[in-house]
């Protein structure tokens, strides 16, 4: 436990430097936007969340009496479109990258501070408008806006939701624009492609497939909204369109999306596995190679969305096999961050907890995908629960608990204090055993045939449905836990100091918080990253 | 702003931002910038025309019908006027370079002009269309059954297509609007001149946009089709 | 700044080119050649758009970088494309368990 007791910060910082409404909501500071991102994708959250607990409660009994089935669409709809689009794919790359970023490379900025903010905003405006169209009722296609249903039949507000995701969609193109820009042209003297973190290489892996994905999906969901409006038949059989091609065009982006959503988070998990094994990470070139792979076998994969859609069989089994494809790489961080524990020096301290809960959960989660992969299994547990669990145990198992780790593991940088270690321990392992109680059952529930979107189910499945709920509120408190501690450590949590973990990095060689430009001076770099031979130990002794 | 102040050397150019290093390093990560816009720019259209060539090989006799009903008089014209404003542009980029302040504002408002006779011509031809009731969506008229479900798809795509190049074109204007004024006042030359180069790249693309969109929507089957002229 | 300047002679040349391979596609358009019609419009306009890229928009005289940004930005439109074409040319080839 530290014994300084001091509460002080160090000035100048960039919190202090301005504490007007104006100075945060025109700042240009990356890591003041980093915060209003933090401050807003934890709302979208708990609103994605709150959604799901009660489509969970729904579900504690086998008939549809809580909702009707028609609300239940609306409620698994939401849950999704809030979370995927608002939280998992800004979280880990708009808080924790754009903080970052700059200083894990020696800059001073993003290479676009103007373009950054107006990616927050962009994010906020697209999230309002859907919010906007929640209150007015929601939509109830699926977060997939399948066509024609979503074109043609629904009653519901497709058109506005489907506008919020499009301009959301733009925040998401410039952040990416601004960390491939930025990762190229502005790294500090000396640092070389080969040494920079790991956390850096998958964010400017993600950065690519935000750049080359989402504006497929964003002409798609206009097409949408357009048909829906003006009564085109782009997408309508009945007017000589093609529902599959709204697939095809949809899930070019959705799939690689996934790997917008686990890619940084892995990024995280590369850093806490270092800085916690006090261990370069083994294999650095493969892992760093891995990132650009996923990013790019990733484009070549979507169609394992559409074996039982209609699309050919021939292009079913090409999309089958690079599907399997993509699986190594992830499967190669795995076994290089298993390597860096091998006789490394293991402190377990929350970040770390994280970071060892997400290798065990994304593993389940990566080799359910290979099984869904294999289009004859498929077949047989496609629209099942089989793949809710699948994606789940990714995005929420792995994903999520990135995002944990990293904001337990950063927070005394970016905030200048540690929280309450003792109740990060408890709310970690809340969240694990919460999770899995919510999420394996699901795996045999889809085995045993029970559809995905059901609001009603027959009776044989209810115990597996009331252990999920009752996962589901576990894994609440653990995710409620956090919002406490880490706002309590704001008034009443000791001073960080500079690097209070004892990690490797340029992020650590600057003040908590650091100043507005990062550093008194420009960094110039002479070595590769996580190289403890000249970092203090850490402040703890677990 | 906070009071730790970045250094700025003796001649600090006004035009440098803070987070730079110098202007070299400023223009090479604007252009990139740039550039990596227009790959995002190239999926945006990209989606279009997957579409269109999917659609396209399912009806082609339709399409070929449809295409045919368009004025390639007008459609050529139009090619050659995106060309010439293409050249206008570069020269405003060349301007920029050599400090010819005053040659820098011919040449952009010359792209202006250019740009708005290609959008002048666009409306005429959306007026035909409209005229003809060759509109998607429920006012749509067409004189053969058999081909009709295909064609209206045709239509369909050509407004989504020519639309989406067309506020892409009203975008790019509005934007020489906002360079003119400082370019007039010599912000622009040898030393400084990112945002004409940057906006250059960006309207180049517009115009290899139309390169593709001309063939692909006008010069379907153009032989032997009844109508065509 | 030690820009490389393209000079306005260039820029003409290309210019002409760009106008005579319009004219051509249009010549071209009102004669049936077959699949050769596609071929050699599309032909046309790739070239056309390759000189727009390598001149008009400097490509010619940048780096490595500017040069792989472009072509992964053409390679990913053609993945899209070819894929999802792949799916319909397909459909058929494989005939499924009566």
């Amino acid at each position: 436990m530290t014994t300084s007791a001091a509460t002080a910060l160090p000035e100048p910082n960039y919190l202090s430097a301005g504490w007007t409404l104006r100075s945060w909501l025109l700042t240009k500071d990356h890591k003041r936007i980093a915060i209003l991102y933090m401050v807003s994708v934890t709302l979208f959250f708990v609103l994605g969340g709150l959604f799901a607990f009660l489509a969970r409660l729904e579900l504690l009994t086998p008939a549809g009496d809580m909702v009707t089935a028609d609300v239940y669409n609306r409620l698994f709809t939401m849950h999704g479109v809030i979370m995927v689009f608002f939280f998992l794919i800004p979280s880990v790359p708009a808080v924790l990258g754009n903080f970052l970023v700059p200083l894990m490379i020696g800059a001073k900025d993003l290479a676009f501070p103007r373009i950054n903010l107006l990616s927050w905003y962009l994010f906020m405006i697209g999230g309002t408008i859907t919010v906007v169209a929640i209150l007015f009722g929601g939509v109830d296609t699926g977060w997939t806006f399948y066509t024609p249903y979503s074109t043609v039949y629904s009653n519901s507000h497709v058109v506005l939701t489907v506008i919020g995701v499009f301009i959301n969609g733009f925040s998401s193109i410039l952040t990416g624009l601004n960390f491939i820009v930025t990762i190229h042209r502005m790294r500090a003297p000396g640092l070389t492609w080969f040494r920079l973190p790991l956390f850096i290489w998958a964010h400017y892996a993600t950065s690519l497939i935000m750049i080359l994905g989402t504006p497929v999906v964003a002409i798609t969901l206009l097409l949408v909204a357009v048909e829906r409006l003006l009564h085109l038949g782009i997408f309508d059989p009945a007017l000589g369109g093609d529902p599959v091609l709204f697939q095809h065009l949809f899930w070019f982006y959705s799939h690689p999306a996934v790997y917008i959503m686990i890619l940084p988070s892995m990024g995280v998990i590369s850093e806490l596995i270092a800085a916690f094994a006090r261990k370069k990470v083994f294999g650095y070139h493969f892992v760093a190679f891995a990132s650009i792979a996923i990013a790019i076998i990733g484009f070549l994969v979507w169609g394992h969305h559409m074996f039982v859609s209609g699309q050919s069989i021939y292009a079913g089994l090409v999309f089958s096999v690079l599907s399997m494809l993509v699986a190594i790489p992830s499967a190669v961080k795995v076994f290089n961050w298993t390597a860096t524990l091998h006789q490394g020096s293991i402190s377990r301290e929350t970040p770390m907890l994280y970071a060892l809960g997400f290798i065990g959960l994304f593993t389940i989660g990566g080799l359910t995908g290979v099984m869904l992969a294999t289009a004859g299994i498929d077949v047989h547990v496609h629209d099942t629960y089989f793949v809710v669990a699948h994606f789940h145990y990714i995005m929420v198992g792995g994903a999520i608990m990135g995002y944990l780790g990293g904001l337990h593991y950063w927070w005394p940088k970016i905030t200048g204090r540690l929280y309450p270690r003792f109740w990060s321990k408890i709310s970690a392992l809340l969240v694990f055993v919460g999770f899995n109680l919510t999420f394996f059952p699901q795996f045999i529930l889809g085995y045993l045939g029970m559809p995905r979107r059901y609001w009603s189910y027959p009776e044989e499945f209810q115990v597996l449905n009331v252990l999920s709920t009752a996962g589901a509120t576990i894994l609440g408190v653990g995710y409620v836990f956090p919002l406490v501690y880490l706002l309590y450590s704001l008034k009443r949590g000791a001073a960080a100091g500079d690097n209070p973990w004892g990690a490797a990095g340029l992020e650590w060689q600057t003040t908590s918080p650091p100043p507005t430009f990062n550093f008194e001076e420009e960094p110039v770099v002479t070595g590769g990253p996580y190289d403890f031979s000249n970092v203090k130990e850490a402040l703890f002794d677990e | 702003m906070s009071s730790v102040s970045a250094d700025h050397g003796p001649r600090h150019h006004p035009a440098l931002a803070h987070h730079f290093e110098d202007l070299e390093q400023q223009k090479e990560a604007s252009s990139f910038g740039m550039w990596v816009f227009l790959v995002t720019e190239i999926m945006f259209f990209g989606g279009l025309f997957c579409a269109y060539l999917i659609y396209r090989r399912a009806n082609f006799a339709a399409f070929a019908e449809a295409s045919a009903t368009l004025d390639i008089t007008l459609g050529a014209f139009n090619t050659a006027v995106l060309i010439g404003s293409s050249l206008t542009m570069a020269l405003a980029v060349w301007s920029a370079q050599m400090s010819r302040r005053k040659l820098v504002v011919l040449f952009l408002l010359a792209t202006f002009v250019l740009g708005g006779v290609f959008l002048g011509v666009k409306v005429v031809e959306y007026g035909h269309k409209f005229h003809e009731h060759h509109v998607p969506g429920r006012h749509f008229e067409w004189n053969d059954e058999a081909t009709e479900a295909g064609a209206e798809m045709f239509v369909s795509l050509y407004f989504a297509m020519t639309g989406l190049h067309a506020s892409h074109m009203v975008v790019g204007m509005a934007l020489i609007l906002f360079l003119l004024v400082p370019a007039w006042r010599g912000r622009y030359g040898r030393d400084y001149y990112n945002p004409i180069e940057c906006f250059g790249l960006y309207w180049h693309f517009v115009d290899i946009v139309w390169i593709f969109l001309f063939p692909l929507l006008y010069l379907i089957g153009r032989h032997g089709v009844p109508g065509a002229h | 700044m030690t820009d490389h300047v393209v000079s306005r002679k260039i820029y003409l040349l290309v210019f002409l080119a760009l106008m005579v391979g319009t004219a051509i596609t249009v010549w071209v358009a009102f004669f049936d050649l077959g699949a050769a019609n596609d071929a050699i419009m599309l032909t046309i306009a790739v070239v056309k758009a390759t000189l727009v890229v390598l001149f008009f928009m400097h490509v010619r005289y940048s780096g490595r970088l500017i040069a792989l940004t472009v072509g992964s930005g053409i390679l990913f439109l053609l993945i899209l494309l070819a894929l999802a074409l792949s799916d319909y040319v397909t459909r058929g080839w494989v005939a499924l368990g009566r």
